[in-house]
């Protein structure tokens, strides 16, 4: 297969042989009836007009790119290029899809909403499109994460959503999903489940996808104007995978543009205290797909650490796992240590204060650029504000506030 | 013929419905599995669903998910359950024992491997929640050339296709999950699973169990007039949990011994 007639999933939502449909029985009508409406929804033009007025009076798309000429200058390498996610209403990628699927929820009538969320980015988009829709909404998320986060559980609440702690398993989003589902199979007539990220079963992965993939889509023009070509990679951080499927989708046919997702090494992949799922793991199934899982040597899941919430999971979309080993994708690491300093970098050199999960994606791309010729140009999605970790990186510093 | 279908085709003999308990291997501690299991027997079990611990048991609900997890405290891998049942059948030959777990342990085990080692152990069935048919046609066949019996879920929603494709990779039974939702949850639909039930056996030609929701010998005993077989689950985890774990295989066969006499006690009244 070339990558120009890339057109994947399969019907049963598999890539190669990642993704696919691992449930119960009890969940397959649910998803065989959203995948029928989604199939019905993207080819109605009412529904793509109205996403795309949503996400420009709403959002406020499209998102600027912005050539980070001090911090490239520092480098002394290529340059860095940064797709603003982190100027979407709400403060990141996840509002791109939480819009979409909000409206298919409307489109097929259910007036309740649910969503799982470990940083509480994705939580608070579910929040804020419930709101914006008048839905009811449910919030799962680990009691760790209630506690590491507390300031999204506050902003999910004036939003008028419920938000339901996860005692069960290592009490963190792999927990919060298996609770969201558990939720989804007992109150399917009424409720739609908003997945975050390009995980779970098919149609999700897929659609998310869809979804997301307004970013590279407004790159692919935005460079052109802006610099009069395409980047030569395209680098994005990857905990699930949504906001690098979303940056990445529109580039495979672009064959001379290099994709390149970062995973969080945490304390070093050596350490085994990560969350590094396509690097350091294996393929086996979990939340109803299969792809590199991170896990023991008898298939239990393991816990993941990042200094980003929102990289902590041991997953990730089966569409990276086929990225991966069809080799159109390369995937690389970052430390905690490293994203911190990128962290710092980008609000010293640039006034942009960026969040903990896309710093390793800067983190990437100041490694990289350092050793290339100025000429060269690197496209980093910034997936999302920092202001929700300044409370990690101060505590990292010693500072209480 | 496999020690399920034998099973089956003996209570049909005696105009007795199946009573299936389920417990989780290495609940409430790895020591208690042997005796429990044996308990299970004494108390009337015809065959036992054993579940395999997974950090992730997604359909199942917060009685299941703590058997899971104490299991899992105390390490307990796909290898030590199938050394369990090893150790179960060389007291018990006859009782077939079905694993109920999910995908990821078994593939992590590797597939042939798996099922080389489960038939080795004396294992009769294996029901993986999370495969569907469209996903596992491959190992359904290879468990079905090692002599083991796949086990799969129905629910009410289930389709036309469905019957087909059950019928077509699965065999010893099936299992009719009576309601929406995760395991241990509440009342279920009585009339509809009556209505449901003859059809389901016509379309798939084998017997069909019943589970989700039954808790007492009352609810046992109704659905054992409707349904080949009655699978009790959450109930089960939760006498064990009720009490000295030491004393648990004992008041679960008390249990068993209250349930199995409501179901024999329908003998004849059967309208499946
Ligand atoms: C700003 C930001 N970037 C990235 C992620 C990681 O998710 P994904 O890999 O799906 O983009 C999150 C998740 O919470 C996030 O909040």
């Amino acid at each position: 297969m070339t990558q120009n007639d890339y057109s994947l999933p399969d019907e049963r939502g598999h890539f190669g042989r990642y993704g696919g449909i691992f449930v119960a029985e009890t969940l397959l009508p649910a998803l065989a009836g959203l995948a029928a409406a989604y199939e019905e929804a993207r080819n109605d033009p009412a529904f793509r007009a109205e996403f795309e007025q949503e996400l420009a009076h709403y959002v406020g798309r499209p998102s600027p790119i912005y050539h980070a000429r001090r911090w490239s200058q520092v480098l002394g390498g290529a340059q860095i290029y940064l797709k603003r996610e982190d100027l979407n209403h709400t403060g990141a990628h996840k509002i791109n899809n939480g819009i979409g699927q909000a409206l298919l929820a409307r489109r097929m009538g259910k007036r309740r909403v649910i969503a799982e969320t470990g940083a509480g980015m994705h939580g608070v988009a579910t929040a804020t499109v419930a709101a914006r829709y008048g839905m009811e909404c449910v919030v799962y998320m680990g009691s760790e994460d209630v506690k590491r986060q507390s300031a999204n559980v506050y902003r999910m609440k004036v939003l008028g959503a419920t938000v339901v702690p996860v005692e069960s398993g290592s009490k963190t989003l792999k927990d919060a999903l298996n609770e969201a589902m558990r939720d989804w199979v007992t109150n399917v007539e009424n409720t739609f489940y908003i997945i975050g990220t390009v995980a779970g079963p098919h149609p999700y992965p897929m659609m998310v996808r869809d979804f997301q993939s307004v970013i590279g889509k407004e790159c692919i023009a935005q460079m052109s104007a802006l610099a009069g070509r395409q980047p030569d990679q395209v680098i994005a951080c990857v905990g699930g995978g949504s906001n690098a499927m979303g940056i990445f989708y529109d580039y495979i046919p672009h064959e001379n543009v290099r994709l390149v997702g970062v995973e969080a090494a945490g304390l070093g992949i050596e350490t085994g205290k990560h969350a590094a799922s396509l690097t350091a793991g294996r393929p086996g199934v979990l939340h109803g797909n299969r792809t590199y899982l991170l896990q023991d040597e008898n298939g239990q899941i393991i816990e993941t650490h990042s200094i980003s919430a929102g990289l902590d999971y041991p997953g990730v979309g089966p569409e990276h796992a086929w990225l991966k080993d069809s080799g159109r994708a390369e995937y690389v690491t970052v430390t905690d240590e490293e994203a911190l300093a990128a962290f710092h970098d980008l609000c010293r050199f640039e006034g942009i204060i960026p969040a903990l999960e896309s710093s390793h994606a800067l983190a990437y791309a100041a490694r990289t650029a350092r050793g290339l010729p100025k000429d060269r140009i690197l496209l980093v999605n910034l997936s999302g504000r920092g202001d929700k970790d300044l409370h990690t990186v101060a505590e990292r510093a010693g500072i209480r506030f | 013929m496999s020690r399920i279908a034998a099973k089956f085709a003996a209570l049909q003999g005696q105009r007795r419905k199946a009573l299936i308990p389920f417990i989780t291997a290495g609940d409430p501690e790895p020591g208690l599995t042997l005796p429990l299991m044996h308990a299970l027997v004494a108390g009337g079990a015809d065959i036992i669903e054993l579940g395999v611990p997974f950090s992730d048991p997604m359909a199942d609900g917060p009685t299941i998910q703590r058997a899971s997890e104490r299991a899992l405290s105390f390490g307990v891998s796909l290898h030590l359950v199938l050394g369990m049942v090893h150790e179960f059948r060389k007291r018990d030959a006859t009782t077939p024992v079905v694993l109920m777990g999910y995908a990821n342990p078994i593939e992590a085990y590797g597939h042939e491997a798996f099922v080389r080692d489960a038939q080795a152990a004396g294992v009769d069935g294996v029901l993986t929640v999370d495969y569907p048919p469209e996903e596992c046609a491959g190992f359904a066949d290879s468990l079905q050339q090692h002599g083991i019996d796949p086990i799969f879920l129905l629910a009410p929603t289930s389709g036309e296709k469905r019957f087909t494709d059950v019928a077509e990779l699965g065999s010893g039974y099936l299992y009719y999950v009576s309601l929406k939702g995760v395991t241990g949850s509440a009342a279920i639909d009585l009339d509809e699973v009556a209505r449901r039930i003859p059809l389901i056996r016509e379309k798939v030609g084998m017997p069909v169990g019943v589970g989700f929701g039954i808790r007492d010998a009352a609810s046992a005993a109704r659905i054992a007039r409707v349904a080949d077989a009655v699978v009790i689950g959450s109930r089960i985890i939760e006498i064990i949990e009720q009490g000295p774990p030491q004393e648990a295989p004992a008041r679960v066969a008390a249990f068993l011994r209250e349930v199995r006499a409501a179901m024999d006690a329908t003998n004849g009244e059967t309208q499946g």
